[in-house]
């Protein structure tokens, strides 16, 4: 990655939006602004432009840590098996209603 | 000057301002400091051309000669356009647009809360919706003042000299004249009087945060919203403006 | 090669052929990744100077419906055009690396925006040929294999779909029009079909990237089968203005269902492509001005911010003690 500390561009912020209430935030894009106020000011004026949202969150992008993809098969794999945290494991008589 | 004169007078104002200033503000897209910057100005200048859309379909319904919104934008020359002086300033550079920008909308902002409560519905009604947009115009252009007044040493001096320069222009904005009183009178328009303070209160304000200082008060020009002298630079504008109606009259578009 | 990075290569390249998205952290060939960049840049370069030509008409946009429709657009086009250097970003590359490469005329964008808007017609000509090429393009690019770019596609398509019909409407009420409307109409038809149709860039068999970019389901389709598909499309959008395509050699042909069309210009392309068109130069000023006359603007906001966080780390301190 080259990240230019030398250099002072504004900085690269994630945007998170909640389209509607009810709804989690959600990663949208990128952008960049010289602080956080300046980036929610950005992210309307970006990626709200068509009532997308009713609520903006940014966060700085190196503050975001990642999982590694080479992790991928020891973070996620374990969970393939655990039928049992799935309620088709378990078999009810039809007769049992609202269950 | 009839009462409805003066109802068609004060509307053009408004329509005017907005549109003027939004086509001000529409020369940046595509040459913005940095994309973010190009796209909210832009924003702006949406907000603007469509506040004077809304406006200036109302002053010719008031006017009832069957001029509409594109009637009254492209068909009028200098001496009929109603716009203040500041808001066809051109844009030198962004302190130039900024400073420019937040002396007009701390202006629009106390302006459209009073017509919030005019008597004219339609107005009223335009007022409501447009107050919003104006609210986020008023705080993203006071954050630009005090960001760049603020900032580096080049910054503060670029917006001192954009203020000095502009500063002339602003006495005209609440400074009433017959269409105002009698508007105020007849409970249509705003009482320039109560906006003139708090217009004073939040410029000193935010100028102080931005570490700007407040020029000397030498000689306030006028003309602008009256049509007595507008300045060389509308002329260019609304020969950019209305080139196409002009060359090719009558047409639709 | 070595056997690790074959086996890395192989199971990159199955990741790509099961329709499995590419994501930023994901191992990638080099090659894949500098593709990805050079693509992606080039096209966020031609939104941000295809903001030019089109602007250039902001101010003398005949009515105010159309001058917002206009100004929405083009706008558009600045949202666009940073959604995909976000998506550069995510591979490592930096906004402002791109953007220097670019004006120092190392990276290359759109020849279509070279081309010159002499009258209103023009920005009908444009949202009409230029974006309905772009969409073409685009809408195949909403399936690239690269995770971020694809979303950025996606939206931009999305967003996309009333710039076409933007220009279209705007070719329709000239059309409908007088007799010097539609002349006006004609004579933008004339001038920008054939740019439009070298957008797609060159033909297949002398495309240097088509081949290792169709491979790794960047690309969809050939710079060929969309121009063909673009043609089919518009001739006969273009019969219902009633205005005629300016090329001679334009017929429909039953046996392959499609329209044949002349030989495109290929050394104008060229010429275009190597910064001898008709605004080249002024293109890449008019870009190298805004960002300089911007330096200190974004300098300040940087020193502002920097400022303010000092400040209420201070107030902070305080309040603590």
């Amino acid at each position: 990655m080259t990240t230019k500390s030398n250099k002072k561009n504004w900085p690269l912020w994630e945007i998170f939006i909640r389209s509607k209430n009810g709804l989690s935030h959600k990663h949208v894009g990128s952008l960049h602004a010289a602080d956080a106020e300046m980036a929610i000011e950005n992210a309307r004026d970006v990626y709200t432009r068509r009532n997308e949202g009713v609520s903006i969150w940014v966060v700085e992008s190196k503050y975001i840590t990642a999982s590694s993809p080479n992790q991928k098969e020891s973070l996620f794999d374990p969970a393939d098996d655990k039928v049992y945290r799935h309620p088709t494991f378990y078999n009810l008589p039809d007769e049992v209603k609202h269950i | 000057m009839t009462q409805q004169q003066a109802h068609f007078e004060y509307l053009l104002r408004l329509g005017d301002n907005a549109l003027i200033l939004g086509h001000r503000l529409s020369e940046w897209c595509g040459h913005g400091p940095v994309l973010e910057q190009d796209i909210a100005m832009t924003n702006i200048s949406l907000d603007q051309v469509g506040q004077a859309r809304s406006i200036l379909a109302h002053a010719g319904a008031v006017e009832g000669k069957g001029r509409n919104e594109d009637n009254l934008a492209y068909l009028r020359d200098v001496w009929a356009y109603r716009n203040v002086l500041l808001v066809e300033q051109p844009n030198e550079d962004f302190a130039f647009t900024m400073v420019r920008q937040f002396l007009f909308d701390a202006f629009n902002f106390y302006l459209h809360e009073e017509l919030k409560s005019s008597k004219d519905d339609q107005l009223r009604a335009i007022a409501e919706k447009s107050l919003k947009e104006i609210a986020y115009h008023l705080r993203f252009s006071s954050e630009w003042v005090i960001r760049l007044g603020d900032g580096t040493e080049e910054s503060h001096r670029k917006m001192q000299h954009a203020l000095n320069s502009l500063w002339t222009y602003t006495g005209e904005l609440t400074t009433p004249d017959e269409v105002d009183k009698r508007m105020q009178e007849a409970g249509i328009g705003a009482d320039l009087g109560r906006i003139q303070s708090l217009y004073d209160e939040k410029v000193a304000a935010i100028l102080q945060e931005a570490t700007l200082e407040q020029p000397p008060v030498k000689y306030m020009q006028s003309g602008g919203k009256n049509g007595k002298m507008h300045t060389e630079y509308l002329g260019y504008i609304l020969a950019e403006m209305q080139f196409v109606q002009r060359a090719y009259p009558g047409m639709e578009w | 090669m070595d056997p690790k990075q074959k086996a890395l290569l192989e199971h990159f390249q199955a990741r790509i052929d099961a329709e499995e998205k590419i994501e930023p952290k994901d191992w990638m060939p080099d090659e894949y990744r500098k593709t990805l960049i050079r693509q992606i840049s080039q096209h966020a370069h031609s939104e941000i100077v295809g903001m030019l030509p089109e602007g250039n008409w902001i101010g003398r946009a005949p009515s105010l419906r159309r001058k917002v429709a206009l100004l929405a657009k083009v706008q558009d086009e600045a949202g666009h055009g940073l959604y995909l250097y976000g998506a550069a970003e995510t591979l490592g590359a930096d906004r402002e690396d791109l953007i220097d490469e670019l004006h120092q005329g190392k990276a290359k964008y759109s020849s279509i925006f070279n081309y010159p808007t002499l009258s209103w017609a023009d920005i009908g000509a444009i949202g009409w040929l230029v974006d309905g090429a772009a969409i073409m393009n685009q809408v195949m690019l909403t399936r690239t294999s690269y995770g971020p770019y694809a979303r950025a596609m996606v939206r931009i398509c999305k967003e996309e779909s009333f710039h076409q019909r933007q220009g279209y409407e705007i070719l329709l009420a000239l059309c409908r029009g007088t007799e010097a409307q539609k002349n006006m109409a004609q004579d933008a038809l004339n001038r920008w079909w054939w740019p439009s149709l070298m957008m797609f860039g060159p033909s297949d068999k002398d495309s240097s990237h088509t081949e290792q970019s169709m491979k790794w389901k960047i690309k969809r389709k050939t710079n060929d089968e969309l121009r063909q598909q673009f043609v089919d499309v518009t001739v006969p959008q273009a019969d219902f203005l009633g205005i005629t395509v300016p090329d001679p050699g334009l017929k429909w042909n039953e046996e392959t269902g499609h329209y044949d069309f002349g030989e495109i210009n290929w050394d104008e392309f060229w010429q275009v492509v190597k910064g001898n068109g008709p605004c080249n130069e002024q293109r890449m000023k008019a870009r190298i001005k805004a960002h300089e006359e911007g330096a200190w603007v974004r300098e300040a906001a940087m020193a502002y911010a920097e400022k303010r966080r000092k400040r209420k780390e201070r107030e902070e301190a305080v309040r603590v003690a």
